[in-house]
């Protein structure tokens, strides 16, 4: 979402029409202007507009009076703002490294060291589990960890974990959302990174193979930074996704009655500031903290790695 | 915006800049001079409540949990004429706030309220009040709908949790006082005598660890386990001193006493860390339950619903005391209430459901859990089918202990479940004991109740 509204304020430059061949050009673009409607309705509705209003709370109270930044203030000071973002950050950082490097590596492997058939089965299970909307996977993996009732209870067992409640010790957290995360979404961009791959042309891999390159070294110095825009997109997105982490702790705090802190994550800092204490205004600030890291992280990574240069080469 | 189109020399571009950024932050200046406070309003509660226009003929809205979802079934069909739409949902169990976040939305909306529900005590510290400045108070004044003669009639203390500025705003289903559960085959058996006294319970722990280890003389791995044990043991978490200042003080001697008594006996394991509907509890230790400290609602639930344990075993004894305390007090492990909504279009309709459901025999008499009732009480302890799944008689030890529910324990705006789910528990898990982590459940529960507007003390 950020990464796309970013993109959309960056390509804005390029809009001035030069005042030639006005009439098939005016005609292109209604119908584009047609074409992009739906979405930009759709974007206004519940982007644009929730945003603003976001905003607009987040620097009111429930009075409706003006307040400044004072519910930023208001919110940062809040017992449960600190642990919530540590948390976040912490599951960041390991997701997006486990993120990055497993689908590229095994992208690179499924393209490069693999017979056709092979990967594309290989494509096809890792991409299943993706396909499962995600309270399912979450409830998947809540019998998964539960050494009671796992499959795989002896694995658990294998890793020193002899109940449910050891699982899901708090230092524990951040490991178990990765795996959740990495299970229902890695699958689909090891198989956007494999397209990413087809996408090089086999004659610059050829070459590199005569000037003596191995498979290791053409993967680093050739496919690697040829992909390296979709690993900027994927990691963009997964950014975005990882920061609004919710369910997963939602879910797996009401299965173990309670044995999680409600307010894990600061998606559900705010959701419990807004529908427990009644402080909407409060959980806009939060909210908007989210969005301010989002776009943040999203600009850094679109400077950074030149994502939408192609548009002006 | 247009300004920016326009092309500039790399000079005039950092003026126009830094004249932006100034007028920026300076319009920021201004504003913030004129800020008002981000505090919540606080709003208190109203002692009436304006009705809504009265329908006595509109369908009336009732959500209820799945265990009394019968009973609200039962009505319908002794009442054919009533229209009910009938709604399940968690029913507040387990500090969930479901209720709450629909409420606060209904009040925000101005309309979609239930007009019946079955709710935790917990739920009526904020449905008394108001949730915005511009709303009314969720819960109506039932004291306003029902006769006192009606509200006399419920065991003492049993509507405590109700009562808000001189007015009731629920009627208490269940209380769901703590009893010493024992089973009495495994008792003749072994030759233990049950325990009268905690020290007594310490040493039954000890013996057992000894003689039968394996066994194990209660638990505390479930969500509700400190109701069972430092509410019994009178220890001041939850205390309100004034209605908005909060007693925390678990270094009191009627704290410590609990945790050093369970370390010890969480160390040589006669006490389960465990929870008691973990699949592995269930399998291999719920078997060998030989005691229980636990509500009311254990004998049916846990023991005969929870760990199949087969009938005429399971017997209940008084509340143990403490040597040297004369009086006896023990704990409460939830017990529900219903509370009519203040926006209903058809209160008499409401009333009238609320009514059948906490004071009927017919309703009370059968209900899964022991009623507040207390005329419904004596028909539930009379009635075959709660007692004959216990080895003996449970009416004594059932009526000691509802009388003996001790009143220290708040029902407070927040829920007294989630610091020690989320905080004490895990701890435990760990390996850690109950002495060195009340530290950190006193501090998890001040911060829990000054985020609710409480003003708290810890001496």
């Amino acid at each position: 979402m950020t990464a796309l509204n970013g993109g959309g304020r960056l390509t804005a430059p390029a809009a001035p029409s030069p005042a030639r061949r006005r009439t098939p050009r005016r005609r292109a673009g209604l119908a584009g202007y047609l074409f992009v409607a739906g979405y930009a309705i759709l974007l206004l509705a519940f982007g644009i507009f929730p945003t603003v209003y976001a905003i607009y709370l987040a620097l009111t109270n429930d009075r409706g009076q003006f307040t400044g930044l004072n519910q930023f203030v208001k919110v940062v000071q809040d017992y449960r703002f600190g642990p919530a973002f540590t948390n976040i950050l912490i599951y960041l950082v390991m997701w997006l490294v486990i993120l990055v490097v497993l689908t590229v590596v095994v992208a690179v492997i499924l393209r490069s060291r693999m017979k056709p058939g092979l990967s594309s089965i290989f494509r096809f299970l890792f991409y299943i589990p993706g396909a499962l909307a995600g309270v399912a996977s979450v409830l998947v993996w809540l019998f998964m960890l539960d050494p009671g009732v796992s499959p795989a209870s002896g694995l658990v067992n294998a890793l020193g974990f002899g109940t449910f409640s050891q699982v899901i010790a708090p230092q524990n957290l951040p490991v178990i959302f990765v795996l959740i995360a990495f299970w229902t979404g890695a699958g689909g961009w090891i198989v956007v990174m494999y397209g990413a791959l087809n996408n090089i042309p086999d004659e610059i891999l050829e070459a590199a193979r005569m000037d003596g390159a191995g498979p290791w070294k053409s993967a680093w110095f050739i496919q690697i930074p040829m992909i390296s825009k979709w690993i900027a997109y994927m990691t963009i997105l997964a950014f975005a996704a990882g920061t609004q982490l919710f369910v997963e702790p939602q879910l797996l705090q009401s299965a173990s009655l309670g044995r999680l802190n409600p307010t894990w994550s600061p998606n559900q800092l705010a959701y419990v500031l807004a529908f427990q204490f009644g402080d909407f205004n409060g959980a806009a600030a939060v909210s908007i903290f989210l969005l301010v890291i989002g776009l943040v992280g999203a600009g850094i990574l679109v400077t950074r790695s030149g994502l939408f240069k192609a548009d002006t080469e | 915006m247009k300004s920016l189109t326009v092309p500039l020399s790399g000079t005039s571009q950092r003026r126009v800049l830094r004249a932006a950024l100034t007028a920026v932050s300076l319009s920021v200046v201004v504003a913030l001079a004129g800020c008002a406070s981000a505090t919540q309003s606080t709003s208190t509660g109203a002692a009436g409540f304006t009705k809504a226009a009265q329908d006595s003929k509109a369908t009336i809205t009732v959500w209820a949990d799945s265990t009394r979802l019968p009973a609200v079934q039962a009505y319908q069909k002794s009442h054919p004429n009533a229209k009910l739409n009938i709604v399940t949902y968690d029913g507040s169990a387990d500090g969930s706030t479901y209720l709450q976040t629909k409420i606060q939305l209904f009040d925000r909306t101005g309309k979609g309220w239930p007009d019946v529900v079955f709710a935790s005590p917990t739920d009526v510290t904020w449905a008394s009040n108001p949730t915005t400045p511009s709303a009314q108070a969720f819960a109506a004044p039932v004291d306003q709908l029902v006769s006192s003669s009606t509200i006399g009639n419920f065991a003492k203390g049993s509507l405590t949790p109700c009562e808000y500025n001189g007015h009731t705003y629920c009627l208490r289903n269940d209380i769901a006082q703590v009893v010493t559960w024992y089973n009495k085959t495994l008792f003749d058996q072994f030759g233990y005598t049950v325990p009268t006294t905690w020290e007594q319970y310490q040493a039954l722990g000890a013996q057992v660890a000894k003689d039968h280890s394996g066994y194990v003389l209660g638990w505390v791995g479930d969500s509700n386990s400190h109701e069972s044990y430092f509410w019994s043991s009178q220890c001041p978490a939850f205390n309100l001193v004034k209605p908005d200042t909060l007693r925390v003080a678990l270094s009191a001697p009627e704290c410590t006493r609990m945790a050093t008594l369970l370390d010890s006996m969480i160390a040589n394991k006669s006490i389960s860390t465990q929870a008691s509907n973990n699949a592995d509890f269930i399998k291999n230790v719920a078997p060998k339950v030989l005691m229980a400290v636990g509500p009311s609602w254990y004998g049916q639930y846990i023991f005969n619903g929870g760990f199949k344990t087969p009938a005429g075993q399971i017997a209940a004894a008084n509340p143990m005391t403490w040597s040297g305390e004369s009086s006896g007090a023990t704990g409460n492990v939830g017990g529900g209430v219903w509370m009519i909504s203040s926006h209903s279009k058809n209160l008499a309709a409401a009333t009238a459901i609320t009514e059948w459901l906490t004071t009927s025999d017919a309703n009370q008499g059968s209900a899964p859990t022991y009623p507040a009732y207390t005329p419904a009480a004596k028909v539930w302890l009379a009635n075959p089918t709660n007692s004959q799944y216990f080895a003996s008689d449970v009416s004594e030890a059932f009526t000691t202990a509802a009388n003996e529910v001790w009143t220290g324990w708040s029902n407070t705006k927040f829920s007294d479940a989630t610091a020690w789910s989320s905080v004490v528990l895990p701890a435990l898990t760990a390996g850690k004991t109950l002495t060195e982590t009340l530290p950190a459940w006193q501090a998890a529960i001040v911060d829990e109740a000054k985020a609710v507007g409480y003003t708290v003390t810890t001496k």
